[in-house]
């Protein structure tokens, strides 16, 4: 019995350690839980960013309608010219949860992201950008008129 | 089964442009099914990987407000025509798919 256990332990053991080698998700940052989750702009990005500065910067650009007809599409383009970058993150400050996306760029990426995200109601939307281990930010209002959580 | 994903390049000047769609529904779990009159529940890809000659070149956290069939592009330097670009992404009830494909 107690070989037979062993084995099973060791085969338990041995299934996660491959599962584990293979997952490709495993060597990068963990999904952030607690900042996906807040539900208020201040509580997300201080769990994404704890204890951290952030620095308005005027070299951060959102491209983005002032005036959204269908929030569940919003076109987004982010660029910026700070140097060294490590990654881009959108807010939106009004939405259920305002951690909207991450993105970790890595050495050779040019400061540039284009997605399309949910806005529920009239919002700023915060981009922050990761820049020499330093954060910078800029905000953009826009209106809403149809919401996009539904 | 036809892959979710569709990835497409294009590099000018020693800079690569790299342009996806996902096929994926993006739930957030606050839309009620017409039909069934019920919530339907909570389903979005939160991780999106892309590789470049299988070193992480971008990586994606996203939450649900990401748009359903997600599109992302970006831009890297240093892709030769013809080098390895592979993209694979994983949801919350750990579906997840990948595709690779060459640098044009």
């Amino acid at each position: 019995m107690l070989r037979r256990d062993t084995l099973k332990y060791l085969a338990s053991g041995s299934m996660i350690l491959v599962s584990g080698l293979f997952k490709p998700l495993a060597v990068l940052a963990k999904w952030n839980e607690a900042a996906f989750s807040a539900v208020d702009y201040d509580e997300a990005i201080a769990a994404y960013f704890p204890n951290q500065k952030i620095k308005e910067s005027e070299q951060i650009s959102i491209g983005v309608h002032a005036v959204v007809e269908n929030g569940a599409v919003v076109p987004i383009k982010v660029k910026t010219d700070l140097p060294n970058i490590e990654s881009i993150t959108i807010f939106v400050d009004k939405n259920p949860n305002p951690l909207i996306a991450n993105f970790d760029l890595f050495p050779g990426c040019v400061g540039f992201i284009s997605t399309r995200i949910k806005i529920q109601q009239a919002s700023n939307i915060i981009v922050t950008v990761k820049s020499n281990g330093m954060i910078f930010s800029t905000r953009k209002f826009i209106e809403v008129h149809e919401g996009g959580c539904g | 089964m036809a892959s979710t994903i569709r990835l497409k390049t294009k590099t000018n000047d020693g800079v690569t442009t790299v342009r996806a769609i996902i096929r994926h529904p993006m739930e957030t779990g606050f839309r009620i099914d017409s039909e069934t009159s019920e919530l339907v529940p909570v389903h979005y890809i939160n991780e999106v990987i892309v590789k470049h000659n299988d070193i992480v070149v971008m990586s994606c956290d996203w939450s649900r407000a990401v748009s359903k069939n997600p599109y992302l592009s970006f831009m890297f330097k240093g892709a030769s025509v013809g080098d390895k670009l592979g993209l694979s992404w994983s949801d919350n009830k750990n579906n997840t798919d990948s595709i690779e494909t060459r640098i044009e």
